[in-house]
Parts: C-alpha cells; structure tokens; sequence
C-alpha cells in the first residue's frame, strides 16, 4: 500500500542535512509553503542553498532562514521585494551570494533536471553579464547559452489538496514553480490545506501526478 | 521634464497618457504582456470591443483587473504580487509554460518600461549602475528575447534631464536589437533597419529639440504626426 501522509511538518522535513540544496515554490508569497519552511528552521540544519523565484518578504518563510544564518546562498530571479530588508541586509554583509537566474532559466533548468536531460541552448541573457562565463554558441544564426540542469536534494512545495498516493491539485497562481521542482529533487515534500480520499480528485486536474511526490503533509489554511 | 513645459510651453504627456497612446495600437485578438510599471497602465486604456487576452508570467492568461475590495484570493495575483481577476475564459499553468509562451515567441505583442534603449533597439531594463539595490531580473530576459513585437514605455530623459535614447546602453543590457517602438512622454519613435525614426511629436515641440534631448540620431518621418 501506498501512504505518503505523514502527521507533522516536523516528519515531514526529517533527514534534510546541513549543506542541502532545497528548491522552494512561490511566487512571492503566493503558493509559498511557509509551515514547511518554518518546519526546516526548527531542525538547526544550516549551509543551505535555497533555490526559489524570490528571496523572502519581511521576516518569514525564507526571509526567516537567512535571519537565522542557515542560508550560504540563494539562487533565484527577484529578490527585490516590498520588503526584502533580511536578504539586503545579509547579501550586504556578506553572509550570502546571490546567483540571479532568469525566471525562464530557472524554471527550465529545473525541468530539465526532472525530465532527465543535460542542458540546454537558450538565447535569453545571451550577450547580458548574467552569463559571464558558460558557453556561448551561434545557433542558425541565433547568440545562445548553455544552461545546465538545477536539481535539489529537496524540493518543498504547497498545493491545494492531495491524496495519499501523493497526487496533486494546485489553486491558480499559486500553481507557479511547484509542478516542475516536484520533478527535480530527491525528496519532494508537499504541504497542502486537505487530503481527500484515493479516486476523489478530478483524474483531468491532477497538477503532479503522485509517482513525483514523496511526502504529504496536512496544514490548516484556507487554501 | 518640468522644466520643458516652464521654458517652451510645451506639454509633455502624463505616464497615463503614455500608456493610452500605446493602447491605440494593440490589434484586437491579440495576446499581450505588459511590464511592471507604466505598461500595467495599458490595460486601463483599452478600446472597449477589442478583445486582448493578458498574459501574466506568474502563470495566467487573460488576466483581468483588480478585484473589488474584500474580494482579493491569496492565489490570485499577477507578476507585481498584486491582487487581480482572471476574465472568463481565462487559464493558470505552471511557471515552465508560462515562459515556453514568451520565450516560445507565442505572445504577439509584449510592453516593457525601460531605463535605456539603444538606437539599435538594445534594452536596459533590469538593473542600473546603482550598486545599492538587489540585483533582480525576474522574467524581463525571457519577455525581452522571445516575442518579435517588444515595446518601450519610458520618460524621454531621466529626472536629471539626461536622454534615455542613445547610441549604445550604459547599463547592463537585457538584450539586445529587441525593442520595435519607443513609446515616451514626447514622441514615438520606430527602431528601424535605418536607425531610430520619429513617428510622432508632442504639440510644440520641434525636431531639434527633441534630437537635442536624445543621444542617438534621429530622423523624422515624413509622414509624422501629432502625439496626442
């Protein structure tokens, strides 16, 4: 039988290691599984590399990370936000780097590492100083870059509602990142407002079928 | 740009006029992205009977206005964070196809705000020389790179008084030969093979002045009109 649920964040953040690459979903605060988060503060694991869109808004989620130095670096397209005094304030200082990555090369290195595939030729930020470095190669006549796959040894992730064999329903935006990095980590962990039973989701509106999802948490929320 | 008026009489337009004058020439039917800033501007000012689907990179096509007060869903926002409406008929999908759309080259026409645009249509819309901000790019490369009609909203000058229109871009690029048409508070101008080519001017203002107000040379239309 097949049972993904487990009974608290705590179990359901359990094993992650200092100096672990863990991909976040959201978009902003939109779809931020910020329990799971808080849940990764709590076990004291540090030297982290957070993959996320953004950088943490105000104190929490994972503003709250790098508040508390758990946080060697950031790899993400927009930290500006509203209120991103934690990650300006510790970029500042020092205490982490920064490696900004085009939405759409973020999201697709990703993909890639999730479908199994080594990389890919993209033409944005060809010719910008944000690929200083990697390979540069004239495609029918086209200026693009090799980009290499982004895979986590964790991604976390919010969804609607879910089913023990860990099948997924998103709610509109908050959709964003979370159906492609439950694809490229080794251990996919989803935060979601309720679990219903095995037959119960729309077979059609599955987001991320179950076999990319290893551990399901229930949390109270609205959505 | 002030100063313009005091000394010459001359009005520049307001970024909402700005934004209504690039309203006019969105086709109906078509699938559009507007930038942060002044092009979110553009949806205010559309002809109403023109049916133009908007595109929201957080994952959303046909998005639509903010929602009345007590009515915001926390999953439902757009590539600003801010609260909005999807339109009947409108869809979510994830990140990945969102930018397959924009870098696929499926939208037809996309709006950015910009800080510089070179007069071979390089964009610098990302970051400036300003070492105190986060460096931040979001999805402004994939927007700038996929789609084959990009258009510039932007002030002719900066605060200052220093042109935005120039030779070669100061600041870090976002890419380059993307922008079609520069859209600005006193003229439009058209990036062609040819260089950059004035299409409209403000009432009052003269085409040397203008020139004088732009670093890149210019040429006016014969066929120019009156921006208004």
């Amino acid at each position: 039988m097949i049972d993904k649920r487990v009974a608290t964040v705590e179990e359901a953040v359990a094993g992650i290691r200092d100096g672990a690459t863990i991909l976040i979903g959201g978009f902003g605060d939109t779809g931020t599984p910020f329990e799971l988060i808080h849940a990764v503060l709590d076990t004291g694991a540090r030297d982290l590399t957070i993959v996320s869109n953004n950088a943490g808004n105000g104190y929490v989620g994972i503003a709250a990370l790098l508040e508390a130095d758990r946080v060697r670096r950031v790899v993400c397209s927009y930290p500006r936000s509203s209120d991103c005094v934690v990650i300006d304030r510790k970029f500042r200082e020092g205490k982490v780097e920064i490696e900004l990555v085009p939405q759409g090369t973020l999201v697709e290195r990703m993909r890639c590492a999730g479908a199994g595939l080594y990389g890919f030729y993209t033409r944005t930020a060809a010719g910008t100083p944000l690929v200083d470095g990697k390979e540069e190669r004239i495609i029918d006549g086209v200026e693009c870059v090799l980009e290499k796959p982004l895979r986590g040894d964790v991604a976390l992730i919010k969804a609607t509602c879910a089913d023990r064999w860990g099948n997924l329903v998103y709610s509109k935006t908050a959709r964003n990142f979370g159906p492609i990095m439950a694809t490229a980590a080794d251990l996919t962990v989803v935060q979601v407002s309720r679990v219903v039973g095995l037959g119960e989701l729309d077979p059609e509106l599955i987001g991320t079928p179950g076999i990319f999802v290893d551990r399901i948490v229930e949390v109270g929320g609205a959505s | 740009m002030k100063h313009l008026a005091l000394r010459t009489g001359i009005t520049p337009l307001s970024r909402q006029q700005i934004a209504a004058r690039a309203a006019r020439d969105v086709p109906d039917g078509s699938f559009v992205n507007l930038g942060i800033g002044m092009p979110t501007l553009i949806a205010d000012h559309m002809t109403a009977g023109k049916e133009v689907i908007y595109h929201s990179e957080n994952g959303m096509l046909g998005m639509g206005p903010a929602p009345a007060p007590g009515e915001e869903d926390e999953n439902l926002v757009n590539a600003g964070k801010q609260f909005v409406t999807l339109v009947r008929g409108g869809c979510y999908f994830d990140s990945a196809q969102s930018f397959m759309m924009m870098r696929g080259g499926h939208l037809d026409m996309v709006f950015l705000g910009a800080f510089q645009v070179s007069e071979t249509g390089d964009l610098a819309n990302w970051v400036t020389d300003d070492r105190n901000t986060l460096p931040s790019v979001g999805g402004a490369m994939d927007l700038a790179v996929g789609c084959r009609d990009i258009r510039v909203l932007m002030e002719q000058v900066t605060r200052d008084g220093k042109p935005r229109v120039l030779r070669r871009c100061t600041y870090p690029l976002t890419a380059k030969r993307a922008v079609k048409r520069i859209y600005t508070d006193l003229a439009v101008i058209d990036v062609t093979e040819s260089g950059l080519v004035v299409r409209e001017m403000v009432e009052g203002l003269d085409f040397d002045r203008l020139q004088e107000l732009t670093e890149a040379p210019l040429c006016l239309h014969g066929n120019w009109s009156l921006l208004a």
